[in-house]
């Protein structure tokens, strides 16, 4: 495999020659102002873990890339649908430090409890809750642009296939995360949608009981939504993120559709 | 004339025994190369580690599918509160221990000859239907100047006796098992079964699974169904 020249440097981060008469500038001299003996306290501890990892290649790959010309904005929703993800998954976390998934009446009670009186619990419940529909959104944006564009074509069919995975993923989190507040709307919603789920023939019936955990919806049915919505579902999207990006660097942006191939300059002889 | 005699070594490898291929220390007779061994016993090993603890947790997340689940029978009143004109509104326990959510309604008469016109039995002296839809499972009510029962989700409508008159349901309401308590005289209500379009009873469905044809094939009967004697 032909080796590829390591991209230019951002001119910010070229030392600078060091000008005659100058001393220490961080250019092989002792540092000698508080802020270069800091940078060179970061670029110590940047070079000790690059040592010992070799990351700066992978990261080099994945961050200074080639892309085809005439990329514009709609490039940018994938980027925006994985910050979303990275918005629930961070909100998602701090709301488990007070949810309770009990549903007896503590379910309702905590959110309840996040909503009115936890500290920013309002802000930060909202921010999940909007941004599941944002994701969603985005998500949906995403594959339009991918579809429109034909990004979906040779080679990339693995892309959009991991891709589909995920969008089912992400609406499976939405079905799950639900019923966590656990009001009327939260219950009859998910009656509603596991019965769906049971008008599936032959492996419908089996399907709604395991969601249920029993012919009913019943004691568990609640701890099982909770588990799937923040243990189960999370950690596989956050694997196959990783293999859609891995396959994104690996094969390369497509070029928007009204981008030509340049084609070759041809060389004619003038005659006089 | 000198004949090459230099060693074909991927002919020799060839041989099934390891003896035939030179390999140090082989036995006569050995047929599987220690690589070979080490490499199935690894892997055999590691399929059995993960089969320890991934067969219990996926036993543990699909057992609830095989559990029978235990009824009782509920007490829901005298027989005078239940006339074969009107329907009454009982809240029932589906599931013991979890409140409200547990809670569901039947919709109890008494079984009226002159329109019901299933086979009487020792459990139908009652009739009690349940307020699941037959759609997807929301909560209907009767309306009594209408004498239908209206589903407020997606407009399913049902006539006095539980069966479809209109909308999207797939069958007959559901219906409980009743059964006058003979010491204490009350009307107990027992486990649901479902009905389709001819009131043939059938083990508890989910709602969306219609009965009818090949329906009841289409969505067998789950594992935990509990049984009445003679019914």
């Amino acid at each position: 495999m032909p080796k590829l020249p390591a991209p230019p440097l951002p001119k910010a981060l070229k030392p600078r020659p060091k000008r005659p008469g100058e001393n220490g500038n961080g250019n092989g001299d002792a540092p000698t102002t508080p802020l270069e003996v800091a940078i060179d306290a970061g670029v110590d501890v940047v070079d000790w873990i690059d040592e010992r990892t070799s990351l700066s290649p992978g990261i080099r790959w994945l961050l200074f890339r080639k892309v085809p010309k005439g990329i514009n904005w709609f490039y940018t929703l994938g980027s925006a649908t994985m910050f979303a993800f990275l918005n629930q998954a961070v909100t998602g976390v701090f709301l488990a430090m007070f949810y309770r998934p009990d549903a007896t009446g503590g379910a309702y009670e905590s959110v309840r409890y996040i909503t009115d009186d936890a500290f920013l619990g309002q802000l930060v419940r909202a921010m999940h809750k909007w941004g599941a529909s944002v994701m969603i959104i985005l998500i949906f944006l995403h594959m339009a642009r991918v579809f429109f564009f034909g990004a979906y074509k040779y080679p990339r069919e693995l892309t959009w296939i991991i891709g589909v995975v995920l969008l089912i993923l992400t609406l499976a989190m939405g079905f799950t995360g639900y019923l966590l507040p656990f009001d009327q709307r939260s219950y009859w919603a998910t009656i509603v949608g596991v019965n769906i789920n049971g008008t599936g023939p032959f492996i419908g019936p089996y399907l709604s009981d395991f969601l249920r955990a029993g012919p009913e919806f019943g004691a568990t049915t609640l701890s099982r939504f909770y588990a799937i919505h923040m243990l189960l579902i999370p950690g596989l999207i956050a694997a196959l993120i990783g293999a859609h990006l891995y396959l994104i660097t690996k094969l390369g942006i497509s070029a928007p559709p009204w981008i030509k191939a340049e084609e070759e300059v041809e060389m004619r002889e003038e005659r006089v | 004339m000198i004949e090459a005699t230099v060693e074909d070594r991927h002919k020799a490898g060839k041989s099934k025994y390891t003896t035939d291929r030179q390999m140090p220390g082989a036995f006569e007779g050995e047929t599987v190369t220690r690589r070979r061994f080490m490499n199935v016993v690894t892997q055999g090993a590691g399929l059995v580690a993960a089969g320890a603890f991934g067969l219990p947790a996926l036993g543990f997340a699909l057992g609830p599918l095989f559990s029978r689940v235990p009824f009782d029978w509920q007490a829901i009143g005298p027989a005078s509160d239940f006339p074969d004109s009107t329907y009454t509104v009982r809240v029932i326990t589906i599931v013991p221990g979890i409140g409200e959510a547990g809670k569901s309604i039947a919709y109890v008469r008494a079984r009226n000859p002159a329109i019901d016109t299933e086979k009487e039995d020792q459990y139908n002296h009652f009739v009690a239907l349940s307020s699941r839809c037959m759609h997807l499972g929301c909560p209907v009510r009767f309306v009594a100047a209408a004498s239908r029962f209206i589903c407020p989700c997606h407009g399913g409508v049902y006539d006095f006796r539980g069966m479809v008159a209109g909308g999207p349901p797939v069958r007959p309401l559901d219906r409980f098992y009743t059964r006058v308590n003979s010491s204490t005289g009350l009307v107990e209500i027992g486990p649901r079964y479902s009905v389709n379009s001819e009131l043939q009873r059938f083990s508890a469905r989910d709602p969306g699974q219609p009965l009818d044809g090949i329906g009841q094939y289409l969505y067998p009967a789950r594992f935990d169904t509990s049984v009445l004697p003679g019914s």
